[in-house]
């Protein structure tokens, strides 16, 4: 069975949308891949022989999220990979987000699902661009998916790329996108002990936001508790708390979010090379001709 | 599962750069900090490879011992999953210095 190189999905299994061209098939988009095939060379040996291979499991994911990361590092990009479990509000707090950070920072977003284009559509009301990616079977983005996402978007220099991954506390952790660095969204109606549940998750994120606090006084959710339990796991880790309904905290995350998308518009600025400015540039990864 | 995935196309790659057409057995370095469970792993690999080169092959794991550097016993200390505590101060300033890799080693095969 061909298999995309990267994600392991069936052709034409992942599907990738940004509003304009309609459901188009990532493997029907004449986009070159590798493609795998079960059968090995046809000559037999006959005797088994040891073959030393020592490579990476993640090796190839490894390389395309590289290359994301350098592309965008050089428009300036600030790139967020935002990773919960489903229905912690990682939505709702986007939009909230996007509403209120103002025109300083132009905004963009890949949303990972593994189907509908639900999530992307509620983006684009917002005035936003919004890519969809459908993952099909498959429970994770990968730095791939997000190369070709990242074609269609054409995210604009000195801005904010928001990833929002496939609601899943397991499998985004292993799969680096190319970001700067993971968000991890924990609505306080889920348990305190979640940063226990799922420690490679929270050891690899940079900042928690406990979203839904509004809620708080009608629960039994121990706050302290969880950020104790975060930090056991990763003793870095900023917190804020949130609420995109109340708007409670959202101050301090839009601080945050501006203090590193200053960070990345400085780099941005220090390493591009001249080719890469403008609106136009081409230092993605993500020409078409480039994405074998 | 998806990591099974990532393993079959690698052992797939190097199957068909040698030409090789059976693998009949492959070792696997994961470690203890990588969260992989070794008897999910051998369960979706075995699934992944039905009808591949790799069809029945025995899944060797040898687990790498997780470290980490304990910033208040400024000294490096074992560990054995995340979350857990420095086993000499009981403190969890750890940073995660060892056990995490998840590689392909070698395989066998004709």
């Amino acid at each position: 069975m061909p298999m995309c190189s990267t994600c392991g999905c069936e052709t034409g299994e992942v599907l990738i949308a940004d509003g304009n061209r309609e459901h188009a098939q990532l493997h029907a988009s004449g986009v070159p891949h590798g493609h795998d095939h079960d059968a090995a060379g046809a000559h037999a040996h006959g005797h088994a022989r040891m073959l030393r291979i020592e490579q990476d499991i993640l090796a190839k994911n490894d390389a395309y999220a590289a290359r994301n990361r350098k592309a965008l590092a050089e428009r300036g990009i600030l790139a967020l990979n935002l990773v919960s479990a489903p229905g912690a509000g990682k939505t709702a707090l986007l939009v909230k987000t996007i509403r209120l950070l103002g025109e300083g920072y132009p905004i963009c977003v890949i949303e990972g699902d593994q189907q509908t284009s639900n999530d992307a559509e509620r983006i684009r009301a917002t005035g936003v661009a919004a890519v969809q990616i459908n993952t099909g079977k498959g429970c994770h983005l990968d730095a791939h998916m997000v190369g070709h996402a990242l074609a269609r978007l054409d995210p604009p220099q000195h801005g904010i790329l928001m990833i929002e991954n496939v609601g899943n506390l397991v499998c985004p952790a292993a799969f680096d996108l190319g970001e700067a660095c993971k968000v991890v969204v924990l609505s306080v109606t889920e348990g305190e002990d979640k940063p226990l549940k799922y420690p490679d998750m929270f050891r690899r994120a940079s900042l928690m936001l406990l979203s839904k606090i509004d809620l708080l006084p009608h629960l039994d959710f121990d706050l302290g508790c969880c950020v104790d339990n975060a930090h056991r796991t990763n003793p870095d880790l900023a917190v804020i708390g949130v609420s995109a309904h109340t708007g409670e905290g959202i101050a301090e995350w839009l601080d945050w979010l501006a203090q590193r998308a200053q960070r990345a518009r400085a780099a941005g600025c220090d390493t591009a090379p001249a080719s890469a400015h403008g609106a136009a540039g081409p230092g993605l990864p993500l020409e078409r001709s480039r994405s074998a | 599962m998806a990591l099974a995935e990532e393993v079959l196309q690698i052992v797939q790659q190097a199957a068909r750069r040698e030409g090789l057409r059976r693998v009949h057995a492959l070792w696997l370095e994961i470690g203890q900090l990588a969260s992989v469970e070794p008897e999910a792993m051998r369960f979706c690999f075995e699934a992944v490879a039905r009808d591949s080169v790799a069809a029945g092959a025995r899944l060797e794991i040898v687990a790498t011992a997780g470290r980490a550097w304990c910033e208040t016993c400024a000294e490096s200390v074992a560990l054995a999953a995340l979350g857990e505590a420095c086993p000499h101060c009981g403190g969890y300033r750890l940073r995660v210095t060892g056990g995490t890799q998840m590689r392909v080693q070698q395989m066998e095969a004709e």
